[in-house]
């Protein structure tokens, strides 16, 4: 509290003292912490960010057959239900949908399925992970909003990676979707796609996932 | 000697360099953040790498609740200006029938969060003046086969704007097949980019331990 401290100079004439103006900050401070309290409540801080993908064209056109891809490239990866995932290499065709190849199960994390995508996309992770490295350490001088397009040049040159293509049973959440398509460009995999499920895969997942489809049809 | 003794008076705290750094830490957030609009569904985005931001305008984006509910929102940022959203509710009025007053468009440009209001209740919703009356309005819009509202509100959102890129907005829990549904219909709609509103998070690789 502001107090105007009296000092008795000699003991003789008093004189009116020159003192500083002095304030009482206090309210001030309390209602400045309010303001604070109240903007970091009501507003974010950070922006939230997004990540790109693009869709193919849907086919209309019934004569129109779907783009070739050769499939000792291609690796199937299958969102499952409860936050399972699966994958198979190659194609199955739907004529032998009586001798379905198993489904591999694997995990979201390090371990699973970032570990199996790496394994496949090795030569063309290990191009980018040792640009990148280059153009930190400065041996590399490249304008920093070209590191990216560098980068998708790499993938579009690379024909050793896999071409992954990503369905998603029905159970499957958006978490899983994101998941997923993350871990894409954490390893760097230039070409991977999002397809519809096809009738035998589903067969295929709940032959994995011990769904039984006679449950599935009366449950719906 | 005798003993030098202090006054005794009452401790005195100058504020002043407190108050100063609360002013810098106040004008910093008035700065560097802005308001947060109230959702009409709570939605934990998931985690991604990706660092790009996301754009300030030209944008509609797909809010998707855990509860498979989608709604819509258009131009929320400086291009409020070109009137994008009283435009919109027009053209759906005029292909459903229904003419929308002066005042309803106004709201509807006021409105500050998402909407999925069924078209045929988009009157009384805009009507009405109390939040949570409006908050049972908020029903999702429909998007199936036979009611496809969705996709109108796509095709005249890029009608009126043509810049406009879709984002999509979805709770880790949302089902896949209101994700599916909401794709499709912009693929029906020749729209092919989408931005996937995500939280930042890091992830490290380790290229050694698979060179093998």
């Amino acid at each position: 509290m502001a107090e105007i401290i009296q000092e008795e100079k000699g003991g003789g004439k008093k004189k009116a003292k020159k003192l500083l103006p002095h304030m009482d900050m206090t309210p001030m401070v309390d209602l400045m912490m309010l303001l604070i309290t109240f903007f970091m409540l009501t507003t974010s801080l950070s922006k939230a960010k997004v990540m790109e993908i693009t869709l193919p064209d849907k086919i209309t056109d019934p004569n129109q057959e779907a783009p070739k891809i050769s499939a000792s490239r291609t690796l199937n990866i299958i969102l499952g239900p409860d936050n399972k995932l699966y994958w198979y290499p190659g194609a199955v065709k739907p004529e032998d949908f009586n001798n379905l190849p198993p489904l591999m199960e694997t995990d979201y994390g390090a371990d699973g399925v970032r570990k199996l995508l790496l394994e496949r996309n090795r030569t063309l992770a290990k191009k980018i992970d040792d640009f990148k490295n280059d153009v930190i350490t400065g041996k590399i001088k490249i304008p920093q909003d070209s590191v990216a397009s560098t980068i998708r040049q790499f993938g579009r040159i690379d024909d050793t990676g896999p071409i992954v293509l990503v369905k998603a049973y029905k159970n499957a959440n958006y978490g899983n979707f994101v998941d997923i398509l993350d871990e894409m460009n954490i390893t760097g995999i230039a070409r991977y796609t999002f397809m519809k499920i096809a009738w035998y895969e589903e067969t295929m997942v709940e032959t994995a996932a011990g769904i039984t489809s006679t449950a599935q049809a009366s449950a719906n | 000697m005798p003993k030098i003794k202090l006054p005794t008076k009452s401790p005195h705290i100058d504020m002043t360099p407190m108050v100063d750094t609360f002013a810098v830490i106040l004008i910093f957030l008035l700065l560097t953040s802005q308001m947060r609009s109230p959702e009409p569904a709570n939605v934990d985005t998931p985690f991604s790498i990706s660092e790009k931001p996301t754009p300030d305008f030209n944008m509609m984006t797909f809010l998707l609740s855990p509860d498979g509910k989608v709604f819509m929102n258009f131009d929320n940022g400086p291009d409020t200006a070109f009137k994008f959203r009283p435009k919109i509710l027009s053209e759906m009025g005029i292909r459903y029938g229904i003419e929308f007053t002066e005042n309803q468009l106004r709201e509807f440009e006021k409105f500050p969060s998402s909407i999925g209001v069924p078209i045929l209740q988009m009157k009384e919703f805009l009507d009405s003046q109390d939040a949570e009356d409006r908050k049972t309005f908020q029903t999702g819009i429909p998007m199936d086969s036979t009611d496809n509202q969705l996709s109108f509100w796509i095709l005249y959102a890029r009608q009126v704007n043509p810049n406009i890129q879709a984002c999509i907005k979805g709770d880790s829990k949302t089902t896949f097949e209101t994700v599916e549904k909401v794709l499709d219909i912009l693929q029906e709609k020749n729209v092919k980019r989408f931005n996937l509103i995500t939280n930042l998070e890091t992830a490290t690789i380790n290229l050694e331990e698979i060179q093998q």
